[in-house]
């Protein structure tokens, strides 16, 4: 059963690795804004939006 | 009338009518500002602004207006205090921004750098109307980076608040806390588990000491760090001799953890550190519930956030620009179009019309000629004028308003519903374990008296006593949010279930600011005269000229052969031969009469009449004020004079006192005098010149008509048009304090419960492992689900009501 010290403080170690990184998201402004970001993400990708709006101008031009 | 189809422009939406239409690239806009955001947008392929959302601009009047009006960036003292950050050649700077509105808006304020390549990034936080950019100095400048932002009508809002503003900090210490909490909460329960399972053993006997440690050393973190606020909350009411809830769960929570080291220590048990952090979690559970923040809102605001940082001073022909405070009485202020009068001063050149509005309520414009004296706080409209000033910016009459003893001290809150339990509670609580520990010290000896002292305390601690009015005030300033009603915080919600008294202002709380009854007074008018006024009015600026244009909205117009607006006059014009004139009764020849609310018309041969306005009175005061009479003493207190009098005595129900003419120091007199005869007061009012008297009352609630204007220092902020559901809010108020004292009850049948296993000697740590987390959770769902069902009734009644 000693392995049970390897493993307890192993799953200690995964846990407290979570809890920094947790801490240092908030620390550096994460979850200062959580509305914008889900607004962002839906906005078309901007290299294709130059593509197709460059094509729409050629055919525009024919 | 014929019907017509509905044009809009296509950059802010506006409804036009067609022969005012500005068409451009096959689109339809309402204003030549309108139209210049729309080229700028689309030379610099940032087209896309509108087809995220259809029409998502704001008119965009004003965007011309002046080269020098951001020249006062340019001076770097003033730049830097503006700056976040600043190494010499990446910039850092936030501005709030009042027109962020719609996903457009993100889109666009994001690609910046399409419009000023010296812009290399920047992040617009929608709930707060904020946008962080980052510039290379080198490339471009403050003021050219503002004028980028002003062009495309996000022009930023840039007080003198912002000069002394904190750095943001960027974190959020409560979540944090609760983080830690958690962490350990969770990670101890899995180290209590094995021994709650099974008591004996060689496997339990070799593991425990590990597991016991382990927990040891994961609630150090919890007591240390995330309970931090309660010793210091604990420690500040000893201080001052208050007895509250905080003083009871410091003290369980030392206990507990000192007991639980005992323990594990002389090898007597496993502690109770599972239940500890379980406590803490909970408590930190509700403080975070509470704790809402309106990010849009500010309930702080002083004159600061008003007035501008800059203005121009003429050193005899030459302009410098100075900041506000090195302002010195005699220095002679250039105040163009717009800008706000920073000094109480004399105008030298031009005649002003000054818009008290931000201070007052009054939309109306005052006038004022050469020589006479201006308070500071009004915006010029119109040309701009020469001011000598007559005092320092501090020591402007209303300025120095602020400085008063109202606004340096905290307002004196009224009793809180859990400190007043808690008192009973704690008191009873200590007098209990002294009481038992007496009985077994008799009975079994000093040892076991200690014990069961601390048993006690640990099944005392408040946890479901603390909790219940954070979730039930946490919900309702939710749901009051909600329909537009924002709270400063949950202790605001407390006071409103406390007062008895509540004054009204009346310019812009019960008239509806912006808005009047346009009347016309004399021979009808032809459509050609419609027609002709309303291309008058069109690009003027003065308040009455928008309503007349408002009001003529189905009309056409024409193309006048000359305009000219003469500030302080009216306007003139000329058409097929004939002189049409627009203003004051001295100006268009007419007897004098009530200058501040009539407009007269002349067409040249003859004066055809006058436009009146009147202030407009919200709808559904009468049933509003019928219902609060029945509970409430209720005053009615304005800065003006009593000219509507009359007519609000018709609106209202009979018997509510009226006073007119009442300065910023009556009305904080007036609440001051009612609050010496013990009464609870409630304010609403909009302007600055009820600031003091918000802030003198137990709760002050500024009216706001949209949730983008300025409002004074309040305790709260009310969506205007919803001022006519005030007594549905305070009774919900009321309502919620009888579902906390509700769940009181029910927690004490839980400590009731507590007890009895602590004072028998059969508190084990399993009993408190279920116990806390049980009656924590469950008070939470009682809480939760009562309030919800009290908002659901009054939205309802509410609802089926207006059908």
């Amino acid at each position: 059963m000693n392995i049970l010290y390897l493993t307890i403080f192993v799953s200690l170690i995964l846990a407290i690795t979570f809890l920094i990184i947790f801490i240092i998201s908030n620390k550096s402004g994460q979850f200062e804004d959580t509305y914008t970001p889900s607004v962002r993400m839906l906005f078309d990708d901007e290299t294709g939006y130059k593509e197709s709006k460059k094509e729409q101008t050629e055919d525009q031009n024919k | 009338m014929k019907k017509e189809e509905k044009l809009t422009c296509y950059h802010c939406g506006l409804e036009m009518h067609p022969s005012e239409a500005i068409w451009h690239d096959g689109k339809p806009f309402c204003c030549n500002g309108c139209k210049t955001v729309y080229e700028i947008l689309n030379r610099h392929d940032l087209s896309q602004y509108y087809t995220i959302v259809e029409q998502p601009g704001t008119k965009a009047e004003n965007i011309e207006a002046g080269d020098e009006k951001f020249a006062y960036l340019d001076n770097p003292e003033i730049a830097e205090k503006l700056l976040e950050f600043n190494d010499g050649n990446t910039h850092v700077v936030s501005f709030y921004i009042p027109n962020i509105h719609c996903a457009s808006c993100i889109w666009v304020l994001e690609h910046l750098e399409k419009l000023n390549p010296g812009i290399k990034h920047s992040e617009v936080n929608f709930p707060a109307k904020t946008v962080r950019i980052t510039y290379s100095a080198a490339e471009t400048s403050l003021r050219k980076v503002v004028e980028t932002l002003h062009s495309i009508a996000y022009t930023p809002h840039i007080s003198l608040e912002d000069l002394d503003k904190k750095k943001p900090g960027g974190s959020n210490d409560l979540l944090t806390k609760l983080a830690v909490a958690g962490f350990a909460f969770g990670n101890i329960m899995l180290m209590a588990i094995p021994e709650y399972v099974q008591s004996e053993g060689y496997w339990i006997e070799r593991f425990a000491p590990l597991f016991r440690w382990i927990s040891f050393f994961l609630s150090l973190p919890v007591v240390l760090y995330s309970a931090r606020d309660y010793y210091v909350s604990a420690y500040k009411g000893l201080k001052n001799k208050i007895i509250s809830a905080d003083i009871l769960l410091a003290l369980g929570i030392a206990i507990l953890f000192l007991w639980s080291t005992y323990e594990i220590v002389s090898d007597q048990g496993q502690g109770y550190f599972d239940s500890l952090a379980g406590l803490v979690f909970f408590l930190l559970v509700g403080k975070y519930f509470q704790q809402i923040t309106y990010k849009h809102l500010s309930f702080e605001r002083d004159y600061k956030s008003y007035f501008p940082i800059a203005v121009t001073k003429l050193n005899g022909e030459k302009e410098e620009i100075i900041e506000i405070k090195d302002i010195r009485p005699g220095d002679r202020l250039l105040i163009r179009n717009n800008e706000i009068i920073p000094v109480d001063g004399i105008i030298l050149k031009n005649k002003a019309l000054v818009d008290y509005s931000f201070v007052t309520g009054e939309s109306l414009p005052v006038e004022k000629n050469p020589g006479e004296k201006v308070l500071a706080g009004g915006k010029q409209i119109g040309n701009f004028i020469e001011l000598k000033a007559e005092s320092r910016v501090d020591n402007s009459y209303l300025t120095k308003l602020w400085s008063r003893e109202t606004f340096s001290k905290d307002k004196k809150r009224l009793k809180n519903i859990t400190d007043n339990v808690s008192k009973y509670f704690t008191v009873a609580v200590i007098s209990l374990a002294i009481a038992a520990g007496v009985y077994w010290y008799l009975k079994g000896g000093l040892a076991i008296a200690i014990w069961i002292m601390t048993a006690v305390l640990i099944v005392a601690c408040p946890c479901a006593l603390s909790l219940a009015a954070p979730f039930a005030f946490g919900n309702i300033l939710r749901k009051f949010g909600q329909v537009g009603f924002y709270l400063k915080n949950e202790s605001v919600l407390e006071d409103l279930t406390e007062i008895d008294t509540i004054i009204f202002d009346k310019t812009g709380t019960l008239t509806i600011q912006e808005k009047y009854d346009l009347t016309w007074e004399g021979e009808p008018l032809s459509e050609t005269d419609k027609m002709v006024l309303k291309s008058m009015v069109k690009t003027s600026n003065h308040p009455f000229s928008k309503l007349i244009y408002k009001y003529l909205k189905d009309v056409g117009v024409v193309e006048l052969e000359y305009v000219e607006e003469i500030a302080g006059k009216g306007i003139i014009a000329f058409y097929k031969n004939k002189t049409y004139k627009l203003g004051s009764a001295s100006y268009t020849g007419a007897p004098a009469g009530n200058v501040d609310s009539e407009t007269w018309f002349h067409d040249g041969e003859k004066l055809r009449g006058k436009f009146i306005f009147k202030a407009q009175y919200r709808e559904g005061l009468d049933q509003l004020f019928e219902k609060l009479k029945k509970r409430y003493e209720i005053y009615i207190l304005s800065g003006d004079n009593p000219g509507e009098k009359e007519q609000l005595k018709q609106i209202l129900p009979a018997g509510i006192p009226m006073f007119f003419n009442q300065s910023v120091h009556d009305k904080t007199n007036f609440i001051k005098d009612l609050q010496s005869k013990g009464k609870k007061v409630m304010m609403l009012g909009d302007g600055l010149n009820d600031a003091g008297a918000l802030k003198q009352s137990e709760v002050g609630v500024a009216i706001a008509e949209s949730s983008n204007v300025f409002t004074p220092a309040s305790d709260a902020i009310l969506h205007a048009e919803n001022l006519i559901q005030l007594n549905r809010f305070l009774k919900i108020a009321i309502r919620t304090k009888h579902i906390i004292y509700a769940a009181y009850f029910f927690a004490l049948i839980y400590n009731i419960i507590g007890f009895y296993f602590a004072l028998t000697n059969r508190l084990t740590p399993l009993v408190a492992a279920i116990l806390m987390p049980l009656s924590s959770i469950s008070i939470v769902i009682f809480v939760t689900f009562l309030t919800k069902m009290l908002f659901q009734i009054e939205v309802d009644f509410l609802s089926n009501n207006d059908k």
